[in-house]
């Protein structure tokens, strides 16, 4: 099957490779549209892993026999991929963690240490999913830093004038915000962001846990000094994440984690470094992960962008359309420039509610906070439900979502 | 009643008449103008939020009780019930409720327990359903950690 040459996305086809769409739940034929907590995963990914383990599986980096040598060639292959996926300058800017959150804890804690100085801030915006709160939090009360957030507007952008006059005092040493709202679905401008910033000074990591998945991510056109991502968000397996870096940033920064791998010698009064990216891949790495982050990246790569940027908005347009249609449905968020993920309120029934009768049509939505405390406390609510929508999703799945709200809200009527 | 569509017929041991009459119009969501103890409930994963008011009688014995709360029908519902549960009881009556419900909402029923709680356990027995529903059991529970909490003297409720 061949989807590359068509320039509308054939989704009966691109359904096709996810052998769990085709299970049914509590009878029902499964309607998932919870792809932004964790995408569903096409057959060449799962055979790339399976495959692996059967036929070419050992550690990485340090045996000297044709199975190990088999293994590192494609465990590094897989950052070849990321670094086309991201358009990097260089292989060694790529380094793997085990998930985004990994990823932002190495950056708060090694350039956190290493690199900010105490009296210097953080900025991150007001839209962040907790792993981009935290990690700086943690950050602040070890080293000393302040940490500052950019307010959002009540559409659910990011408000720049606020933006800019956090950064107008020069303190700001690292800008660290959402690419994408994980409850808005607002994209952010981020090479609008990212010169804002470089001109006072700050440097930039974007959180494109989302947006990866979305639209093609181009590093060097962005500026943006470090970008993250998770792999099992992309149609890939969890345990495996992405740290980009620039080279010259990552060398200077110090190790995070220490062991095996990313050393260079080690005696017991000192040790010393692995160049870059290696420096920060202390111990195994998720070997067969990176293997099936590189058929997740080859596979969507070989649909490509355009047709899965059309598709998304298409049916995000179609979304809001029949959503914000419904009695008592509220939208939340209406930023110009959004994706697909769309969260909503019910008059009659909490999201939970929702969720659970939503569940019994074999339609899976997410419900509660979204790891996103503070924005929900800014939007005044205590939840949401949350509908988004990935590659495989289809205009009649968003019909069916509609059309069981309507009798949801009846139920609760 | 509005008709309620069959779509969801399946769903009505969790969702049963007497938890929708409640959890949408609970009869004793109101904070209390004099109070002996209050605690808060919080389930910071879903955004549920219950406060417990309690007053005492000279003998001790729970006198009212009012809560405030966000959240799911489930837990609105049981918040309510529980006010109704607990009327007339001492502390330890209300732990030893408490632990029968717990029960019950995580199994579907208390055998051993019904005997001396009844009737305290049969206006509860309506959320007895939560039990197929293990995410939802915390919805059902989390007022209760809060009245025992006031009851301690805490003023969060600790668990969950």
């Amino acid at each position: 099957m061949n989807v590359t040459t068509r320039p509308v996305l054939d989704v009966s086809a691109v359904r096709a490779q996810f052998p769990i769409l085709t299970q049914t739940v509590r009878g029902k034929p499964l309607v998932f549209l919870d792809s932004a907590a964790s995408a569903q995963k096409p057959r060449a990914v799962i055979s790339a892993m399976v495959n692996a383990m059967e036929t070419q599986y050992a550690n990485v980096h340090r045996g000297l026999h044709w199975m190990s040598e088999r293994t590192t060639e494609a465990y590094e292959a897989a950052r070849d991929a990321v670094q086309g996926l991201l358009n990097a300058a260089d292989r060694s800017e790529i380094v793997f963690t085990n998930s985004s959150t990994g990823s932002i804890n190495l950056l708060a804690h090694s350039y956190g240490r290493g690199i900010l100085k105490p009296g210097q801030a953080v900025l991150i915006s007001g839209m962040e999913h907790h792993s981009n709160i935290v990690p700086w939090q943690m950050a602040r009360d070890a080293h000393g830093i302040e940490l500052r957030v950019a307010n959002i507007t009540d559409a659910g952008e990011l408000d720049i004038a606020d933006f800019e006059a956090k950064l107008a005092d020069g303190k700001v040493g690292l800008v660290a915000m959402t690419h994408m709202s994980n409850v808005l679905g607002t994209y952010t401008p981020a090479e609008r962001i990212v010169k804002i910033a470089h001109a006072h000074g700050a440097r930039v990591m974007l959180d494109g846990s989302q947006a990866v998945v979305h639209r093609r991510v181009d590093v060097q056109a962005l500026d943006c000094d470090f970008y993250v991502f998770t792999g099992h968000k992309l149609y890939g397996p969890n345990g495996i994440g992405v740290l980009y870096g620039k080279r010259e940033l990552l060398e200077a920064m110090p190790p995070f984690l220490g062991g095996g791998d990313m050393i260079s010698s080690v005696t017991y009064e000192r040790s010393t470094w692995a160049e870059v990216p290696h420096k920060f891949e202390a111990g195994t790495p998720a070997i067969i992960e990176g293997i099936g982050l590189k058929a997740a990246i080859d596979w969507v790569q070989a649909i490509g962008f355009d047709s899965i940027a059309a598709h998304e908005a298409r049916l995000t347009v179609h979304a809001l359309a029949r959503l914000s249609a419904i009695e008592g449905v509220r939208v939340i968020g209406h930023a110009q420039d959004r994706g697909g993920v769309v969260s909503f309120t019910l008059d009659q029934a909490h999201a939970h509610d929702i969720a659970t009768l939503l569940d019994r049509q074999g339609i899976a939505v997410r419900a509660g906070q979204h790891c996103a405390e503070p924005l929900m406390r800014r939007l005044g609510l205590d939840s949401t439900a949350r509908a988004s929508f990935g590659i495989y999703t289809t205009s009649e799945e968003i019909d069916v979502l509609a059309d069981t709200l309507v009798r949801v809200r009846e139920f609760f009527a | 009643m509005p008709d309620r569509s069959p779509m969801f017929d399946d769903l009505r041991d969790l969702y049963q008449d007497v938890i929708l009459q409640h959890g949408r119009k609970p009869l004793h969501m109101h904070r209390l103008e004099t109070f002996d103890a209050t605690a808060k409930g919080d389930n910071p994963m879903c955004g549920d939020r219950v406060q417990v008011w309690v007053a005492y009688a000279p003998d001790g014995a729970i006198a009212e009780t009012g809560f405030e709360a966000r959240g799911c029908a489930i837990s609105i519902a049981s918040a309510d019930l529980m006010v109704e549960s607990v009327a007339g009881l001492k502390a330890d009556a209300v732990r030893g409720l408490f632990a029968g419900f717990e029960r019950m909402a995580r199994s579907g029923t208390c055998p051993d327990c019904e005997p001396l709680l009844e009737p305290a356990m049969q206006r509860l027995k309506p959320l007895s359903g939560v039990h197929e529903y293990p995410s939802r059991v915390k919805c059902a529970t989390l007022p209760w950690h809060a009245l025992v909490a006031a009851l301690d003297g805490e003023k969060e409720a600790s668990s969950e």
